[in-house]
């Protein structure tokens, strides 16, 4: 699907580009950029405005990409809300608490939000309970188990954790005092995410998953299995982005991750990923988590109210959800007119 | 062409849910290159027999053969392994995905080595075109298109062109015709006809004896989990059929008794309806 272009230039028009799915997404950010830019400034446009909303664009968007995944393959995953915190806490446990080494700490995080998400997903291929639901559920469980132990084994229910250099360095700095070096894992997971969802054979199944599950299954999808995986990634991205923040901010939070819910959501929407499956593109995800993340920034910058950057993100979301029908449907009509 | 070699045979196949027959002592034999019409009123066994043959359920009784040889099939891939292919009503196509990608899944073409590879759009789209084409669509020319766009038709082709190029030797077609209008249906009996030309045995469920006609060589009517007839093309006509296929009661007693109910209930026909 990304690799349109490849085509050649035969089939390479104005009318395709404007068509594929990431152009509405596309303007909008062109759009809410330019808006921001006007009112907030020199210093918006400048590196304290780019490292300011690129910081926050790279931890919503870390979970964002295996949310939008899930909801290609036409399911969601709150879960992520009770996982940062979780893994968070999880590895200031290992590490501050009980002094064992950064990589086991992290691991231990890690692992955690890989086991959440094997949970999610054997829930979901098992029963026939909506992921919606099963997550939900997961998600107080979680979040109740941290709290738990959090105050069982250190009697607090805020943890700190001072980590090493090197460590500090990989997953915790701010490059040039601005820039959080979450921005370059986020690369990194845009990459890898792109690779898998549009470049290997496997992407094809994520789609499949959300267009025709019976059918894809018919196919010789092993959808189960799939759909688990999919639930480990946003597992893992919740986890990750815990981690990141325990070693960018010292101290871990038994709660705090519920804005994550929504907001991946957001991005993945405003993304023009469709929400009952089946559609969507990482490119499309990483535009809609910039937009997201440049009214969430913008709007300090721009000296205005915080409650009208929520009014913007709400009325971006119902624009995004409408034109990605617009475009859906230009994408799905365009070659029967040209017979 | 009765002399057609047979791929695939039942002999005597029952089928229970527990205490339920819904299959009962089913003898067919499938040939190459033929058409066999598989009718029968809304629960009269068509699906469970489809199942039977596609590998979701094992009979209970009797035994399947292809080529001869008695097979017991573990699943659906298994029966798909021995080439018998089916398609459901409405195509197992995914709407919002390309061609290319859609005849394709499951079993994507790659380049490229080892944990690199990559999905080979260009020969998928290539291949899916192609064999499309070969099957009487010209319409579809680009592997980019997405499915969504094209006709319920179109879509029921684009699968029976996928089936035939995965190297299926029987085509089982689940009412394929059921959700379109008539030029769309035209559509799709080219299709099975072109699947019988090369040499592909066809099971065709329908409950439309027009459509059964237009390409059915053999036909068998199923009532209550047993075939009723089983007749060649050109053995009985159309009000016949039409008649086995309603439980051997003539549509003409149907309509008399409809009239004759409407003559005592101030013109109100029966609320139960008349089969079809």
């Amino acid at each position: 699907m990304s690799m349109q272009s490849e085509a050649g230039a035969n089939s390479f028009s104005l009318g395709s580009l404007i068509r594929r799915p990431e152009t509405g997404s596309f303007l909008g950010f062109i759009v809410v950029y330019l808006f921001f830019a006007i009112l907030g400034g020199a210093v918006f446009v400048g590196a304290p405005g780019w490292s300011s909303w690129l910081n926050i664009a790279a931890e919503v968007g870390i979970i964002a990409l295996p949310i939008g995944l899930l909801m290609i393959a036409g399911e969601f995953d709150l879960s992520v809300g009770a996982v940062v915190p979780a893994a968070s806490v999880t590895t200031a446990l290992l590490c501050g608490h009980f002094e064992l080494p950064a990589l086991v700490g992290i691991l231990g995080g890690l692992g955690l939000g890989l086991l959440v998400g094997l949970a999610n997903g054997l829930l979901v291929t098992r029963t026939a309970i909506p992921s919606l639901i099963v997550t939900i559920g997961v998600m107080f469980a979680v979040m109740g188990l941290t709290l738990g132990f959090a105050v069982l084994i250190t009697g607090s229910t805020s943890l700190s954790y001072v980590p090493g250099p090197v460590t500090k360095a990989l997953l915790g700095t701010f490059i040039g005092g601005m820039f959080n070096v979450s921005i370059f894992w986020w690369l990194g997971f845009i990459a890898v995410y792109f690779y898998f969802l549009h470049i290997s054979p496997t992407g094809n199944w994520v789609f499949a998953l959300g267009g025709d599950a019976e059918s894809a299954r018919n196919a010789g999808v092993p959808t189960a299995k799939l759909k688990i995986s999919l639930f480990m990634m946003s597992g893992f991205g919740a986890a990750f982005v815990g981690i990141a923040q325990l070693m960018t901010y010292q101290s871990a939070q038994v709660a705090g991750g519920q804005p994550f819910i929504f907001n991946s959501i957001m991005c993945v929407v405003i993304g023009g990923v469709l929400l009952t499956g089946g559609a969507g593109s990482i490119v499309g995800i990483v535009l809609g988590t910039m937009t997201f993340a440049v009214v969430n920034q913008g709007i300090f910058f721009a000296s205005l109210d915080p409650n009208i950057g929520s009014i913007i993100i709400g009325a971006l979301l119902l624009a995004a959800v409408l034109s990605n029908d617009t475009f859906r449907t230009l994408a799905t009509t365009y070659a029967s007119k040209k017979k | 062409m009765s002399d057609a070699k047979v791929v695939l045979e039942l002999k005597n196949v029952d089928k229970s849910f527990g205490p339920i027959d819904v299959l009962h002592e089913i003898s067919l034999k499938v040939r190459e290159g033929e058409v066999l019409c598989l009718l029968g009123d809304n629960g009269a066994g068509k699906s469970t027999l489809i199942k039977t043959l596609a590998g979701v359920h094992a009979p209970t009784r009797g035994e399947i053969l292809v080529d001869g040889e008695p097979v017991s099939f573990a699943g659906p891939r298994d029966a798909q392994d021995r080439g018998i292919a089916t398609v459901h009503q409405f195509g197992g196509t995914y709407p919002l995905m390309s061609v290319g990608r859609n005849f394709f899944m499951g079993v994507e073409p790659t380049k490229g080595f080892g944990p690199f590879k990559v999905f080979d759009r260009a020969t998928a789209n290539r291949i899916a075109v192609e064999e499309v084409q070969k099957m009487g669509i010209t319409r579809i020319d680009d592997g980019d298109r997405l499915v969504g766009g094209l006709s319920g038709g179109e879509r029921q082709s684009l699968a029976i062109a996928r089936a035939v190029y995965f190297g299926a030797r029987v085509l089982i077609l689940d009412e394929p015709t059921a959700a379109l209008g008539v030029k769309q249906a035209a559509h799709v009996l080219r299709i099975v006809n072109e699947a019988k030309k090369r040499g592909l045995a066809v099971i065709f469920i329908t409950h439309q004896v027009m459509h059964a006609m237009t390409v059915g060589d053999h036909f068998a009517v199923l009532i209550r989990g047993a075939i009723a007839a089983d007749f060649r093309k050109g053995e009985k006509t159309r009000e016949e059929i039409t008649d086995l296929m309603a439980g051997g009661e003539t549509m003409a007693d149907l309509e008399a008794s409809i009239e004759g109910y409407m003559e005592t209930h101030e013109g109100h026909p029966p609320k139960t309806e008349p089969a079809e």
